[in-house]
């Protein structure tokens, strides 16, 4: 029976354990210094917004643990020293392992900005970082974001949920133009102006600048305007959480580098989730995918591994979805902010401009490579099969039907894009068709 | 747009204020005439010397009014115990006919205007309140900014307070109705609007108040939800069912002289179904009673069955009941409250199945009464509560030694309700408003087939569904009774787990683990575990309210009727090829 140890109580440290657990009984030990228990940190900004307590985003009741004889420890690691298996305490205890998992995941980026350490301004990372912006943004006049990502926009919703007007800087001509194609990107910048959002395009943040007492009190843009805020949201990505490791033999670029079976360059040490770089990604794939699901995959990977059936890491169709306040935004396959020389698209955006589908597809083969769908949910099943299928474009259109998740009585838009389709196709005409309300209650 | 809801505000809570401020403002005089006119000839006698004490005096309250009627009524029965006069004994309640005759002032001579004042001025406040939200509240879509802030959402000193008042108004309907006269007297012009003959009681009102927040907290619920168009025909349709089918077609019956029936209502809900009264009253008021008896029984013996095959539960709790309609509806705001864990959801089954028993005993009791038989038998009271308290007692301190991790909260909570349960009802039989309700005498029970009939609408018809059920909103959520207690959801329940085609769907590898979903679900299903493993949910308890479904920010939930092989699978997250079946 090994001593099994992992730092790191997120979706990927955690996956670890409960796989390990369930095929093996070796000891299993989760370390983090940030909280007790494993919460979802995809529901910070809930915990803000006054949608959940803290409490409610537990994945797991608080005896789980014991029930299931994961051992849990809160505190810091200081080092790790490899030659002897042991890890280092912030108060100077330490720990034997046998094997080690790292799931560190990520740390907010900060590029070194005049006034970046002012009192009243951070990132959102961890929960420290919520508590940090519950106790700075109380009775406050205007809080700046900068950085056009998915955690910016999220505290973008945070403020606003409570009142306090936001100046969103981005960089980008368009909001996360860096991943989203134009169209989509101006549907978020429409919906972000319908929400009161003092949206910057194309602002770049040079300056925060600092009171008499060394908290923010405004910012300076690219273009020398001044704007008085008393918070500041840095947003512009994270980036692996490694810091602590470095300088060591342990083999660090970005991220820690890892083959495929999640193994880094030192016998017995692994690494997963966020903090993980994939020496030789797959194609369809990045070396650093800093995302929820890609934590819970190679945490099923390696907890297989771990518990003696080599498994290597082998992920899918990529896949994502966030919501820009009210706005649900789902992907499957590649879609990227630019057209590949080999790629065509076809676009459809329903009349309110608030729900649009983007296929993207191969133009020799017809073949489709991903979908971008906003305001209309689509089953994950059926997009991976007609993906990893090849489907062409025409099949998709013509059976669109089976990728809608929206709930029961919901407008079906099919009949639309499906008449958009062949008036942007003239040569490839689909028919048109919905199922009826009846044919679809008793499906 | 927000003075305008600000003032709305304020005109709600001025009726409320005047509703509630009404329950002191009359006064009551008990005349010689009233007496006269209200008392059966040979109880006059009888109580003609204890009651004309009370006569031409005008009292300002309510309550030391009704209490002197009532302590009347109980010296001259005293007596004539005393006296082994059996058959004399008054059994009729004057205490509710007489006030309502003796009373006078404010609320007898403007009835029609403070009518107009509370619930007209009550429904512009409210309706000034909600409607602004459309423009106030931001784009359509969800609207939990703040929930766990708010005093009244989150257990604070308002949902303290609006749930003390819930409790204390549910005990006055069910064991005080007297002591609530002006408020009886203050729908009175509505009824006589309906019926004419008719005479407003504390069940017009309760019925009346229970629809208004239906009607009034459904265009809440309406504005709130209006994104989802499944949240907003399904609302339409609480809304429709309480207004028309509880509310307006059982008073408009009445009026031609039929009989009192609420359509949508069955058994084992509807718990006196089967009372010899109700089957004598059907049957006896021809074609149209007989066909409303075969109504009841069709619904649940035919109607449930197929319907969840097709729809899951949903179709009657969350689209038709009136207990889900109000929930849907003025408990949307308390949702949030159910609890999610494990051992609730244990707590859960024991009791919902216990009382679903407990009817179903019940009913065969009273059919077995109506068809000529009975049983009898007396046991010492207290020797059952020493064995009953005991046993609760020894049990959880095993199971605390036995599972200690586990801690014993289910246990404790299940033996203590029980010891609880049986300690209450003795202490009900020594109060004398409740003795009626507890078929025990001195220091036996004596038990008879139909004294089950009373205890069950007393513990469970009352207490739980009424006093518990709705009182408690503000604490437990708004499906305290649908979730621990209804004998009809237990019975859907069985249906949707066992043989239907309704489940919910979740979307492939999508979920985050955020917990929305778990948050929301009003029946403290923990939505999150099946939906971040892949799972479909088959769970009996869910009423397919799709807030679920609602609430989750990465369309990962979907409430569907499909073919009922797919129902059962094998959790599985799409996405990740190193591992096909996962968990
Ligand atoms: C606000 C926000 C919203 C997000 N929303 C989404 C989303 O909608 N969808 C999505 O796919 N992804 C989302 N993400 C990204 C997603 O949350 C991460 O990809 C994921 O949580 C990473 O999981 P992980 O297990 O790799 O690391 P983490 O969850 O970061 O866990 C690592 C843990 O290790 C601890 N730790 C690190 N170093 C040490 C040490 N030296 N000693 C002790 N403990 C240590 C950390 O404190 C942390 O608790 C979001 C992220 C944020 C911040
Ligand atoms: S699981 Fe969803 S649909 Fe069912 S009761 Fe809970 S919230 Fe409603
Ligand atoms: S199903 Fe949706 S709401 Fe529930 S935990 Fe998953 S992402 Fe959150």
């Amino acid at each position: 029976m090994d001593h099994i140890v992992i730092i790191g109580n997120g979706i990927a440290g955690i996956t670890t354990a409960r796989q390990i657990r369930k095929h093996s009984d070796h000891k299993i030990t989760v370390i983090s210094g940030e909280t007790e228990h494993f919460f979802s940190r995809t529901a910070l900004m809930y915990i803000y917004m006054g949608h959940m307590k803290y409490e409610n985003t537990k994945p797991y009741e608080d005896w789980f643990w014991t029930k299931n004889k994961i051992d849990l420890k809160k505190a810091w690691v200081k080092k790790v020293n490899y030659s002897n298996k042991t890890l280092e305490f912030e108060g100077g205890e330490s720990m034997q392992y046998d094997k080690l998992v790292l799931a560190t995941g990520s740390k907010s980026n900060k590029f070194g900005w005049p006034g970046q350490d002012l009192e009243g301004v951070r990132g959102l990372y961890s929960y420290q970082d919520l508590e940090y912006m519950e106790k700075h943004s109380k009775d406050i006049d205007r809080a700046v974001v900068v950085g056009g990502g998915l955690i910016g926009v999220e505290m973008a919703e945070m403020f606003h949920s409570r009142n306090i007007p936001v100046t969103f800087l981005v960089r980008e001509t368009n909001f996360w133009n860096n991943i989203l194609p134009e169209e989509e990107s101006k549907l978020i910048n429409r919906h972000l102006f319908e929400h009161h959002i003092d949206l910057r395009l194309a602002t770049e943040l040079k300056e925060i600048v600092s009171d008499e007492n060394g908290r923010v009190k405004s910012i300076i843009t690219g273009t020398g305007e001044e704007i008085a805020c008393q918070f500041v949201g840095l947003t512009p990505g994270v980036s692996p959480n490694v810091d602590f490791l470095k300088e060591s033999e342990l083999n660090i670029e970005r991220g820690i580098v890892v083959n495929e079976y999640l193994e880094t360059n030192i016998p017995d040490v692994y690494a997963a989730g966020d903090c993980a770089q994939v020496a030789e990604p797959l194609s369809h794939r990045r070396a650093i995918e800093a995302v929820w699901y890609v934590g819970r995959m190679m945490g099923e990977a390696l907890g297989k591994t771990l518990s003696g059936q080599k498994t290597a890491y082998k992920p899918g169709i990529w896949f994502n979805s966030a919501k820009f306040f009210d706005i649900e935004y789902q992907t499957y396959g590649l879609v990227g902010n630019k057209l590949q020389d080999n790629e065509g698209q076809f676009y459809w955006e329903a009349e309110d401009g608030k729900k649009c589908v983007k296929i993207v597809f191969d133009q020799a083969s017809k073949k489709v490579i991903g979908v971008n769908t906003f305001g209309i949910r689509m089953r994950h099943e059926v997009w991976d099969k007609w993906l990893k299928e090849g489907k062409t474009l025409n099949h998709v259109i013509a059976n669109l039907d089976e990728a809608n998740f929206d709930p029961e009585f919901f407008k079906r838009y099919d009949p639309e894009i499906q008449k958009a389709y062949n008036g942007q196709f003239p040569d490839e005409q689909v028919s048109v068709r919905s199922r009826s309300l009846l044919e679809r209650i008793f499906s | 747009m927000k003075l305008v809801r600000t003032s709305g505000l304020i005109i709600f809570l001025l009726s409320f204020g005047l509703f509630l401020g009404l329950f002191f403002m009359s006064e009551y005089k008990l005349t010689e005439e009233i007496f006269a006119s209200k008392v059966k000839p040979n109880h006059q006698e009888l109580l003609k010397p204890e009651m004309s004490k009370m006569f031409d005096k005008s009292y300002s309250l309510s309550i030391p009014f009704v209490n002197q009627i009532n302590a009347a009524v109980d010296n001259v029965n005293g007596q004539l115990r005393a006296e082994q006069k059996w058959n004399d004994i008054i059994w009729d309640d004057y205490s509710g006919s007489l006030t309502k005759a003796s009373a006078g002032g404010l609320i007898v001579d403007s009835t029609w205007l403070l009518f107009v004042l509370v619930f007209i001025g009550g429904t512009i406040g409210a309706l000034m309140f909600i409607l602004p939200q459309v423009q106030l509240a931001g784009p359509a879509g969800i609207k939990h900014n703040g929930i766990f802030f708010n005093a009244l959402n989150n257990r604070g000193w308002v949902g303290i307070s609006a749930g003390t008042l819930l409790v204390v108004f549910y005990i006055l309907i069910y064991f005080y109705d007297a002591y609530m006269m002006n408020w009886i007297i203050l729908v009175e012009p509505l009824k006589k609007l309906i019926n004419p003959a008719g005479e407003s009681s504390q069940w017009f009102l309760y019925g009346f108040l229970y629809t208004f927040a239906v009607v009034v907290m459904g265009i809440r619920m309406l504005v709130k939800y209006r994104h989802s168009k499944y949240q907003m025909v399904r609302t339409a349709s609480v809304m429709f069912f309480q207004l028309a089918f509880a509310f307006l077609i059982p008073e408009i019956l009445v009026r031609l002289n039929q009989p009192y029936f609420d359509f949508k209502n069955m058994w084992p809900l509807d718990y006196d179904f089967f009372d010899a009264w109700h089957i004598d009253m059907l049957t006896k008021s021809g074609g149209i009673g007989i066909f409303m008896f075969a109504w009841g029984i069709t619904l649940f013996v035919v109607g449930v069955p197929t319907f969840v095959f097709f729809f899951g539960k949903r179709w009657y709790c969350s689209w038709v009941c009136g207990c889900g309609g109000l929930a849907e509806t003025a408990g949307d705001p308390f949702r949030q409250l159910s609890d999610k864990s494990t051992e609730a959801w244990q707590i859960e089954r024991f009791l919902i199945h216990g009382v679903f028993v407990f009817g179903v005993i019940m009913t065969g009791l009273v059919l077995y009464n109506f068809f000529g038989g009975d049983f009898g038998f007396s046991l010492n009271k207290w020797i059952i509560v020493s064995v009953v308290v005991a046993t609760a007692v020894g049990l959880s301190l095993w199971h605390m030694k036995k599972y200690p991790d586990m801690g014993s909260k289910k246990v404790m909570t299940v033996a203590g309700s029980i010891a609880g349960f049986v300690v209450l009802a003795v202490v009900f039989s020594e109060v004398s408003v409740f003795k009626k309700y507890i078929p025990v005498d001195g220091s036996n029970f004596n038990f008879y087939s139909y004294d089950v009939r009373t205890v069950y609408g007393f513990m469970i018809g009352s207490l739980f569904s009424g006093v518990i059920g709705t009182g408690f909103y503000p604490f437990m959520g708004n499906r305290v009774w649908c979730r621990f207690g209804c004998p009809l959801a237990a019975y859907l329940g069985f249906v949707q787990r066992f043989k239907s085609k309704f489940r919910i769907t979740t979307n492939g590898g999508q979920c985050i683990s955020c917990g929305n979903c778990s948050t929301y679900c009003e029946m403290g299903i923990d939505v999150r575990w099946y939906a971040q493993r892949g799972q479909n949910i088959v769970r009996s308890s869910c009423v397919g309210c799709g807030v679920c479904s609602a609430v989750c920010p990465r369309g990962v939930l979907n409430l569907e009727n499909g073919d009922e092989s797919t129902r059962f699978t094998d959790p599985i997250l799409i996405g990740n090829d190193s591992i096909k079946v996962t968990e």
